[in-house]
């Protein structure tokens, strides 16, 4: 490990631990409303300071974050999978197989999603626990965020087809789906990680979007998303740019995963 | 009925200076520009039915009866005078002679005749005509001479004079129709999806105190633009002269910026509530719908939201809490004896033991022990409301009520509160263009589309909703402004008790009117902005805008 990814592993395992503690650390819960001092500035009591209804605007950062460092990974994870078999297979395979692929992806980016996810929202029911709610959302986008990704990894699949080491392992006797497991994938794996990581912020503003729908993180419960809403008020921005804490943990937090996780692959 | 609108996080504004006064700039002219928010949907006044529309009708349209925006008086127009008969069916106008229409046809009673007649055809569907539907019949309409007119109505018609503030009087020979007008202005461009120009109608009839013709503007330049945020950037740009319709948000930014352009004409019209679904077939539990039918709950709930803390954190102050269906800003028909909406969460309580609900720890339950917790449902994207649903949240939950909040779609929420009945509280506002109780009909009728909390009723389900429904009923037949007031001052109080609707606050009426803008007096009424248009005009500093 370089010291540069000690330094991103230590703070994501500070961050992980301080949401995790976030309960028995932070004198106030993040729905507590101080009605005296809406959008206060940082003090003692409120390190960040107070949102528009007087929340602590820390305790809404944290648990905000253990909202979506805990669901946008697991959806971005679902949705490289998805991306990762389909691309890969059809990269590898070609012929037919690639075309309906692609063709299936064309359909699937020029459908009217949101128009699904209107009726999805029609569909269940008012009284969806909240943490429910979150998860369907998350799971959406995992299930419906694959598309581009699958271009990506299908072209890049189509470049191993023909390698010599690919000729090799076919001349072996090797079957289509262990060239898959152990010699494609393994070659695109830097690439896996890229969409993976390029799709975790894609999808924390996505749920900040689906929330205007009714699905997603919906109040009083903060997410980083639904926290980065108020950045469409510049000027409370301007006289309160600790709000841009959200998006500041955002870019280190996809740094640091950056860092830690793929490098090794990427150096390849 | 006359139009009452629920609408989506968007609409109200206004303002009131005192200082309308005489224009004093050294040369008239100019064009004035602003924003329109959506599309006309007609250029025929009779069909009018939004906002954008109802702003062409405005500033084109000749009427025989002005309503004073600022004083809320009624003012002569196209009439010099009228006289309504003692059993309410009948009116009688004696007409301005010599007048003529923007492209030079002479206006007569015939054109009255006319337009009475197009305006109440049932074939036209006209929203403005259903106003005067009073009873089963044919209106007449005679002509004894040039410059009087005779309208007769099936059945008494209630403020039947002030209706006519609403009807733009048409052309009977003009080859132009509906664009032949006797307003202010008249539409000299559409460019759809862009722009209208209306220029200076030269054939207006109104002249100002030295005797100059009015209007004093040369146009007026519409832009349609639906963006709040980019109309709000064109203002400060100094590309529109004004805004009519700000929110609190947006009015604290330009006051703080520069506090001439942003006016606060004080409490309007509009009214923000919520109110619980009381429909008997809705998919949700049977106890639920207990809770809700339960004249107790519902005030039990209203005593718990601090509605002042409404007022001064999500509308920063520029809003009052409400008392009821009448703003106080309508000062003739609002119920003064009302009393004010009390926070009590300790009486709530006690109420609520009353009813059979016990607090358990930080749980209340009712009579059979379940948890009592409900969703309210909203328009997705309007922050104030969804501000308001976390604020009544933490209220409620100082009685052990859980609340939920679920922010809909405009088109699925009005599904659900309109067809499939399937939610179980509801906030949203309510713009209420008409200061006449006639208006609100299509409310309190136990039959009526926007009866929201059970509408549509076969006959009334409650003995105090068959009273609304006889109150209204006498006060739309009564020609006696005493009497009605009286029957309408009951039916405000019957809802005070029974709070069917829980109200929460009335927002003020706040708009931005660039300095450069001569003579505007922002009012609480529709539009706020620019009702005086005919006497506004251009200062002596041309460039547009409030900044450079």
């Amino acid at each position: 490990m370089t010291p540069l990814q000690k330094v991103a592993a230590s703070f994501l395992c500070a961050l992980f631990a301080l949401i995790v503690l976030a309960t028995f650390l932070l004198p106030a819960h993040y729905a507590r409303q101080f009605r005296d001092i809406p959008n206060a500035g940082p003090s003692s009591a409120h390190p960040l300071g107070t949102d528009a209804l007087g929340r602590d605007f820390l305790a809404r950062l944290l648990y905000g974050t253990r909202v979506s460092l805990l669901l946008a990974p697991a959806a971005a994870l679902l949705a490289t999978l998805i991306a990762a078999v389909l691309g890969s297979a059809a990269g590898l395979l070609g012929g037919w197989f690639e075309r309906i692929v692609l063709a299936a992806t064309d359909l699937s980016l020029a459908l009217p999603w949101l128009f699904l996810l209107l009726v999805v929202r029609a569909m269940l029911p008012l009284d969806v626990p909240p943490l429910v709610s979150v998860v369907i959302a998350f799971l959406m986008m995992g299930l419906l965020g694959w598309q581009a990704s699958v271009r990506v990894i299908c072209a890049a699949a189509r470049g191993v087809r023909d390698s010599d080491f690919l000729l090799l392992a076919r001349s072996s006797g090797c079957r289509p789906a262990r060239l898959l497991v152990r010699h494609v994938a393994p070659n695109l794996r830097p690439l896996f990680y890229a969409q993976f990581f390029i799709s975790i912020p894609l999808f924390i503003l996505t749920e900040a979007n689906l929330s205007i729908l009714g699905l997603g993180v919906m109040e009083p419960m903060p997410s980083w998303g639904n926290l980065m809403r108020g950045f469409e008020d510049f000027s409370t921005l301007s006289t309160n740019p600790w709000r841009l804490t959200p998006l500041v943990l955002l870019v280190i937090v996809v740094m640091c995963f950056h860092l830690v996780l793929p490098s090794q692959e990427v150096a390849q | 009925m006359r139009r009452v609108w629920i609408v989506l996080a968007l609409t109200f504004v206004s303002c009131w200076p005192a200082f309308a006064g005489p224009q004093t700039a050294d040369h008239s002219g100019g064009e004035l520009h602003f924003c329109l928010r959506g599309e006309p949907k007609t250029f025929n006044p009779l069909l009018v039915e939004e906002t954008s529309s109802e702003t062409i009708r405005y500033l084109t349209g000749g009427v025989l009866i002005r309503l004073n925006r600022q004083t809320q008086a009624l003012e002569p127009g196209l009439a010099t005078s009228w006289k309504v008969s003692a059993d309410g069916r009948t009116i009688k106008f004696h007409l301005r002679t010599g007048l003529h229409f923007s492209d030079g046809t002479p206006f007569t009673s015939e054109d009255v005749a006319y337009t009475m007649k197009a305006l109440m055809d049932p074939q036209l569907h006209s929203p403005t005509g259903d106003s005067f539907r009073s009873g089963e019949g044919q209106v007449t309409v005679q002509t004894p001479s040039a410059d009087s007119v005779v309208v007769t109505f099936p059945a008494p018609v209630a403020g039947l004079e002030r209706l006519f503030d609403q009807v733009a009087i048409l052309s009977a020979h003009s080859p132009k129709k509906e664009m032949a007008v006797l307003g202010p202005f008249y539409v000299a461009d559409y460019a759809p999806g862009s722009s209208i120009l209306l220029r200076r109608n030269t054939n207006y009839w109104k002249k100002d105190k030295e005797g100059k013709p009015l209007p004093y503007l040369d146009s007026i330049r519409l832009d349609i633009q639906r963006n709040r945020d980019i109309e709000l950037l064109r203002f400060r740009r100094g590309e529109i002269h004004l805004i009519d319709v700000l929110d609190a948000e947006y009015f604290d930014r330009l006051q703080k910026e520069t506090p001439a352009v942003a006016h606060d004409a004080g409490t309007g019209l509009d009214s923000e509530f919520v109110w619980f679904n009381q429909v008997p077939t809705a998919p949700f539990a049977e106890n639920k719908k207990a809770w809700f039918r339960s004249t107790e709950f519902r005030k039990a709930i209203s005593m718990a939201i601090n509605r002042d803390d409404l007022s001064r954190i999500v509308f920063g102050g520029h809003a009052r809490p409400a008392f009821g269906p009448v703003s106080p800003a309508n000062h003739f028909w609002f119920n003064s004896s009302l009393p004010a909406p009390q926070y009590d969460s300790a009486a709530a309580l006690r109420l609520l033991a009353q009813a059979g609900f016990r607090l358990e720890g930080s749980m209340l339950r009712d009579s059979s022990g379940n948890r009592v917790e409900f969703t309210v449902i909203t328009n997705s994207g309007n922050k104030s409301r969804e501000q308001m649903v976390a604020m009544i949240e933490q209220d409620l939950s100082q009685i052990g009520i859980k609340v939920n909040l679920v922010t809909l779609d405009f088109p699925s929420l009005i599904e659900r509160i309109t067809r499939t009945y399937d939610y179980e509280a509801c906030l949203l506002g309510l713009v209420n263009t008409d200061l006449d109780p006639n208006s609100q009909m299509n409310v309190w009728l136990s039959s009526a589309e926007n009866h929201q909390w059970n509408p549509k009723q076969s006959k009334p389900a409650t003995a105090w909703e068959a009273e609304l429904d006889r109150l209204m009923h006498a006060q739309a037949s009564a020609t006696s402004d005493k009497k009605r007031k009286a029957d309408w001052d009951r039916v405000q109080q019957i809802v005070a008790e029974q709070q069917p609707f829980i109200y929460l606050v009335n927002k003020d009426a706040m708009s931005a009117v660039s300095p450069a803008v001569v003579g505007s007096a922002p009012s609480v009424l529709d539009p706020h902005a620019f009702w005086n248009a005919e006497v506004l005009r251009l200062g002596a500093d041309p460039a547009l805008g409030a900044q450079k």
